[in-house]
C-alpha cells in the first residue's frame, strides 16, 4: 500500500521464539506487541485484548496465536481475531522483514513520528 | 383408522424432563421402533439435569455441562422434540393434546409435567427481583442479579434453599436464609445435623433467620427486602424462594383425570384414564408425592417397561436417600430420621469437635434409616443394607463405625474394594446400576472413559457421588483403561495427566517436543494449557538436565514477579520463617522510595509485599534488595512460596519448641522449589496454633512430646483442614518428611492441584505409607527432593538484576 510509512524497531532476534516483545508509544498511542512464532514469523497486534485490555505480549505463544494471560483468551496473529467460543478483534498492525530486520508501519498517529530504539 | 394395523402407535409426551425422557429412555431400549414418539417441552431447552442447576448456580458446571439428552440424541432415535412450546389442553375423546392453535394426536400420552415452586401468599411476590429457584430461566435471572447486586434473601432453609444460597454465596453476594422451622432441612435431618449443618453454613458467611415466617416482599417498584412476622427486616436486591414443590396438575385437572394433591396413578404408573400414563414430581402414587430422583426413576423405569408392553412391570417405592450439593459439606440422609417408637433403637456418634454425626436407626435388628454428617462414605453401604433388610445384629456393635470397621474390625479403612463387591451390587442409586451392567457395558462397548460409561449406563451420571466407585471399576477392568479416569489434559491431546507423567518416566523423554512427537500431539507448539504443565513435569523427571522453558511459563514466573490489574508488578522478598532485622527492612523502606512504590502491605504469608512496581524498574529494584541479602519470595509461582511461623519457646510462655528456628530450617530446605501448584507452610509452637498450620499444605505443629506433621489443609475458597499424617520426636525427623511429602506431591499431583484435593483424591492412608511406613520410600523421597533443589537454590532476582534476561524488562523500541 503506497503512503505507509514504515518503521524499524529491531532485529528478529530480539525476541525470543514463542515469544513477543513491546513496542511503545507516546502516551496516547497505545502500545504495540511484536511477535515471534516457533517457526520465525513475524506477527504484530495492538498490545491490548479485546475482552479486559490484557497485555497480549506477556502471553504464551501457540502456533499462528497467543493466550492472553489474564483470562486465556486466545488470539489469532494473523487476524487479530479471538478463537471461537470467544468474540473480538484486536487491531492488526503491518509487519515485515527484511535482512533480519523488523520493520512495522504502526497506525498514523505514531507513523509521523520519529522512533528511537531502547 | 382403518389403516391402523399399518402405522404406528403415537406416543405423544408432555414434558420434556428427566423423568418423562428417561421413560421414553426405558421404552426405547426395550422395543426402539414400536412407536412413533413426539416431545412437548415448555422450556426452549433439551432435556437437562435438573439436579445440578445449583452447580451452574454455583459457577461449578455450565448449562452445555448438565445437558443430558442434547438435540442429536432425539434426532438419532427418531423422537420429534417441540421445545418452547406448553401444552394447553388434553381432549381425551378426541386423543389430541393442543399445542396453540394445533392439536398433536395421540394413542398412547405420557405425562411428565413436573412441579411448580410453592410460593408462600405474601405481599410483594410480583415484585421485579423476587424468583423461584426451579429451570434455567431462574438460574440466569439469579446470576445476572448476582453480577448487579449484593445482598440476596433466600426463603426456605432446605435442600433447595440452601443450595441456592450457597450458590449465590459463591457468586460473591452476601446471603440470609429465611426458615420457618427452628432446624435446618429437617425433612430429611435431625435436629442434631441440622445444627450441625446451620454452624458451618454460617462459618461460610451465609446468614440465618430460622423460625422465621415471612410476612411481605418489601419494595415498591422491585424487591428491598423482607419482612419477618416477629418484626424482622432484612434487606435485599434479589429475593429467592425455595420453599418447595408442589404437582404441576393443571393440564391433568382441567382434562378431567382423577387428581388428590397429584395426578395419582396406579402401580402400573397408568393415570385414571388407561391411555394416559405419568410419572415424576407430577403423580401422586399411594398417597405420596416425590420430589427426589432416585423413586423417579423407578417410576421411569416401570413406565417405560409398561409402554413397551411389559404387563407385569409394579412400581415399588425404593428407599429414598439425600445428599446435599455443596462443596465441602457433607450431608447424607436415608430412609427414617429418628426412631419411630419404642421398638426403633437409635445408635449415634457426635464428634462436635471435628464436626462428625453419624445415626443408625434400626428396627428389628434392620437398618431402617441414617443420618450422617461431616463423614458420609458410610452412606451408600447403608441405603444397601435398607434394601436388603440385612440382618445386622452380628456387627451392631460396629455398625455406626462404617463399613470398613464392621467388615474386618481393627483394620485400616480400605479403598474401595472392586473385586469384593458382587456383581448385584448397585453402584449408582440414583439410576439403579449395578456393578454387573457397569462391567457388561465397558466390555461391550470397549469403554475406556467415565464419560463413555455414563453415556451408555448412566452410572454417576445424576448426583455424581457415586463416581469414584464408577471410576474405580473402570479402573479394575484393565490397566490400561485404568488410567483413563485421568482426564484429556488439554485439547493439543487425548492423554491425561497422568498418563503423560508416566510416559516421560517410562520412555524417557526429555523435552517438550520430544514429549509431543511420542505422545501425538495434536498441535505443533501445544498450547497455554499444556506447555506450563509439561515444562514442569520435566523438570520434575529430570531434574539435572532439563533446561527451563521460559516461553511456556506463564507471564509471572517468566518474569519472577507478580502482573497486577493494571500492569504494574508487585515485588515480595523472602523472609525465612517470617523473620527480618532492621538492616533487611532499611533496605526495603530505601526501596520503596527511592522508586516511588505506591504501597508497601504485609502479607497473609508474613512477609512485605512492594507493589505498583513498573516493569522496566523491576532489575534494579531486585539489584538493590540484593545488596541487602535480599531474595526472591517467589510469590508469583507455583512453587514453595512461605513457611509462616509463631514465635515459639524462644519467647513465647506457652511455647512447647523453637517453632520459628525449625520454620526457617524448613524454607531453607525447601525454597526455590517448583511444584505442581503453589505451596505454603506453617510451623506453629504449641496446640493453640497461631500459625494457622492447620489449613496449609503443610503445617508443623508442636507438642511438648514432639511435632504432629498435618498435610493437605488450604485456607481459600475451598477450606479444607489438613490431615494428620505422624507424630514424630525430633526436627531432622520433620525436615526428611516435610521433604519426602514435597518430592510425593511434586511427582505425583497434577499440574495446578493444590495438596488439598491432591490428599483428598489419594486420601491420606496412602500419603502416610509411601511417607511414613516405608521408610525405605520416605528416604529416597527425601534424597530426590534434595537433588532437585540443588539445581534450583540460587536467586533468581539476583542474576536478573545482573542483567540476565534483558530482555523480559524493556520495551523492544519506543516510538516517539
Amino acid at each position: 500500500m503506497s503512503g505507509r510509512r514504515w518503521i524499524e524497531v529491531g532485529r528478529l532476534d530480539d525476541i525470543p521464539r514463542r515469544g513477543s516483545r513491546r513496542v511503545k508509544g507516546p502516551e496516547a498511542d497505545l502500545p504495540i506487541a511484536v511477535f515471534r512464532t516457533a517457526d520465525d514469523r513475524i506477527f504484530a497486534l495492538v498490545d491490548r485484548c479485546p475482552h479486559k485490555a490484557g497485555p497480549l505480549s506477556e502471553g504464551i505463544v501457540q502456533g499462528c496465536a497467543v493466550a492472553c494471560p489474564l483470562h486465556g483468551w486466545v488470539i489469532h496473529l494473523d487476524s487479530g481475531e479471538a478463537e471461537a467460543p470467544d468474540e473480538g478483534r484486536v487491531p492488526v498492525v503491518a509487519v515485515k522483514v527484511e535482512d533480519g530486520r523488523i520493520w512495522l508501519a504502526p497506525p498514523q498517529s505514531c507513523a509521523s513520528r520519529k522512533r528511537k530504539v531502547a | 383408522m382403518n389403516d391402523a394395523c399399518n402405522r404406528k402407535e403415537r406416543l405423544v409426551v408432555v414434558g420434556n424432563g428427566m423423568a418423562a425422557i428417561r421413560t421414553v429412555e426405558e421404552l426405547l431400549s426395550r422395543t426402539p421402533d414400536r412407536y412413533d414418539v413426539t416431545v412437548i417441552g415448555a422450556e426452549p431447552h433439551p432435556n437437562y439435569n435438573r439436579i445440578m442447576l445449583s452447580s451452574v448456580l454455583a459457577g461449578e458446571k455450565t448449562v452445555d455441562e448438565i445437558v443430558i439428552n442434547p438435540r442429536g440424541w432425539y434426532d438419532e432415535h427418531g423422537v420429534t422434540l417441540i421445545t418452547g412450546n406448553a401444552v394447553t389442553a388434553i381432549d381425551r375423546a378426541a386423543k389430541t393434546v393442543s399445542l396453540g392453535d394445533r392439536a398433536v394426536l395421540y394413542d398412547k400420552l405420557l405425562l411428565g409435567t413436573g412441579s411448580k415452586p410453592l410460593a408462600p401468599p405474601i405481599p410483594g411476590l410480583g415484585l421485579p427481583g423476587v424468583h423461584a429457584f426451579r429451570d434455567i430461566a431462574d438460574v440466569d435471572a439469579m446470576i445476572a442479579a448476582s453480577e448487579l447486586h449484593r445482598r440476596a434473601v433466600v426463603i426456605g432453609g432446605g435442600l433447595l434453599g440452601l443450595e441456592a444460597a450457597w450458590g449465590l454465596k459463591r457468586r460473591g453476594m452476601s446471603v440470609a436464609v429465611v426458615h420457618l422451622m427452628s432446624t435446618l432441612m429437617e425433612r430429611q435431618l435431625d435436629a442434631t445435623a441440622g445444627e450441625l449443618l446451620q454452624r458451618d453454613l454460617d462459618a461460610r458467611g451465609i446468614a440465618f433467620f430460622t423460625d422465621g415466617q415471612t410476612e411481605e416482599i418489601l419494595g415498591s417498584d422491585k424487591a428491598e427486602g423482607v419482612l419477618l412476622a416477629d418484626g424482622r427486616q432484612i434487606e435485599a436486591d434479589l429475593v429467592v424462594l425455595a420453599i418447595g414443590i408442589r404437582p404441576n396438575i393443571d393440564l391433568a385437572r382441567a382434562a378431567g383425570l382423577d387428581v388428590n394433591r397429584g395426578l395419582l396413578v396406579g402401580d402400573d404408573m397408568r393415570t385414571s384414564d388407561t391411555s394416559i400414563y405419568a410419572v415424576g414430581e407430577c403423580i401422586e402414587h399411594n398417597g405420596q408425592v416425590f420430589g427426589l430422583v432416585a423413586p423417579i426413576w423407578e417410576q421411569a423405569k416401570v413406565c417405560g417397561a409398561r409402554l413397551a408392553g411389559d404387563d407385569e412391570a409394579v412400581y415399588v417405592p425404593p428407599p429414598i436417600f439425600t445428599i446435599l450439593k455443596i462443596t465441602g459439606v457433607d450431608v447424607f440422609s436415608a430412609g427414617a430420621l429418628a426412631a419411630a417408637d419404642e421398638a426403633d433403637e437409635e445408635i449415634t456418634l457426635h464428634d462436635a469437635r471435628r464436626g462428625v454425626y453419624k445415626k443408625v436407626i434400626l428396627r428389628d435388628d434392620r437398618v431402617v434409616g441414617s443420618v450422617l454428617y461431616g463423614h458420609v462414605v458410610d452412606g451408600p453401604w447403608y441405603v444397601q443394607l435398607m434394601r436388603e433388610k440385612a440382618d445386622v445384629s452380628a456387627f451392631r456393635d460396629q455398625l455406626v463405625f462404617g463399613r470398613a470397621f464392621a467388615e474386618r474390625a481393627g483394620a485400616p479403612a480400605p479403598k474401595i474394594d472392586i473385586a469384593a463387591m458382587p456383581d448385584s451390587e448397585q453402584v449408582c442409586d440414583c439410576n439403579g446400576v449395578s456393578k454387573g451392567r457397569i462391567c457388561e457395558a465397558i466390555t461391550a462397548k470397549e469403554l475406556t472413559t467415565l464419560d463413555a460409561v455414563r453415556a451408555h449406563t448412566k452410572a454417576s451420571a445424576s448426583c455424581g457421588s457415586c463416581t469414584a466407585k464408577v471410576e474405580a471399576i473402570l479402573a479394575h477392568m484393565g490397566g490400561a483403561v485404568a488410567h483413563r479416569a485421568d482426564p484429556a489434559m488439554c485439547k493439543c491431546t487425548d492423554h491425561g495427566h497422568d498418563a503423560v507423567r508416566r510416559a516421560i518416566l517410562e520412555q524417557e523423554l526429555k523435552t517438550m517436543a520430544a514429549v509431543r512427537q511420542a505422545l501425538g500431539w495434536k498441535t505443533a507448539d501445544g498450547c497455554q494449557k499444556c506447555r506450563p504443565a509439561l515444562n514442569y513435569y520435566l523438570i520434575c523427571a529430570w531434574p539435572e538436565t532439563y533446561r527451563d522453558d521460559a516461553q511456556s511459563r506463564f507471564v509471572n514466573e517468566r518474569v519472577h514477579a507478580n502482573i497486577q490489574k493494571d500492569g504494574t508488578f508487585s515485588v515480595v522478598p523472602r523472609m525465612w520463617g517470617g523473620l527480618t532485622n532492621s538492616r533487611e527492612l532499611r533496605a526495603i523502606a530505601d526501596v520503596a522510595e527511592k522508586y516511588a512504590i505506591p504501597t508497601v502491605k504485609v502479607t497473609g504469608g508474613q512477609r512485605i509485599d512492594l507493589l505498583g512496581v513498573k516493569k522496566e524498574q523491576l532489575p534494579a529494584v531486585w539489584g538493590d534488595l540484593s545488596k541487602a541479602g535480599l531474595v526472591s519470595g517467589h510469590a508469583y509461582g507455583k512453587a514453595l512460596r512461605t513457611v509462616k511461623t509463631c514465635v515459639g519457646s524462644e519467647w513465647c510462655r506457652f511455647g512447647t519448641q523453637d517453632s520459628t528456628g525449625l520454620g526457617v530450617k524448613i524454607e531453607k530446605m525447601c525454597w526455590g522449589s517448583w511444584t505442581p501448584h503453589k505451596v505454603k507452610l506453617a510451623v506453629s509452637g504449641c496446640p493453640r496454633n497461631c500459625a494457622e498450620a492447620t489449613i496449609k499444605d503443610i503445617g508443623v505443629v508442636c507438642v511438648e512430646a514432639g511435632y504432629d506433621v498435618v498435610v493437605g489443609g488450604n485456607g481459600g475458597v475451598e477450606v479444607r483442614v489438613t490431615d494428620h499424617l505422624v507424630r514424630l520426636a525430633t526436627e531432622e525427623d520433620v525436615l526428611e518428611h516435610v521433604g519426602a511429602f514435597m518430592q510425593l506431591y511434586r511427582e505425583e499431583a497434577r499440574y495446578l492441584e493444590r495438596t488439598a484435593p491432591w490428599v483428598a483424591r489419594m486420601g491420606i492412608d496412602y500419603v502416610r505409607e509411601q511417607v511414613v511406613t516405608d521408610a525405605d520410600n520416605r528416604r529416597a523421597l527425601h534424597e530426590r527432593f534434595l537433588t532437585s533443589q540443588r539445581m534450583v537454590q540460587n536467586d533468581p532476582w539476583a542474576k536478573r538484576a545482573a542483567g540476565a534476561e534483558a530482555h523480559e524488562y524493556n520495551a523492544m523500541a519506543e516510538v516517539v
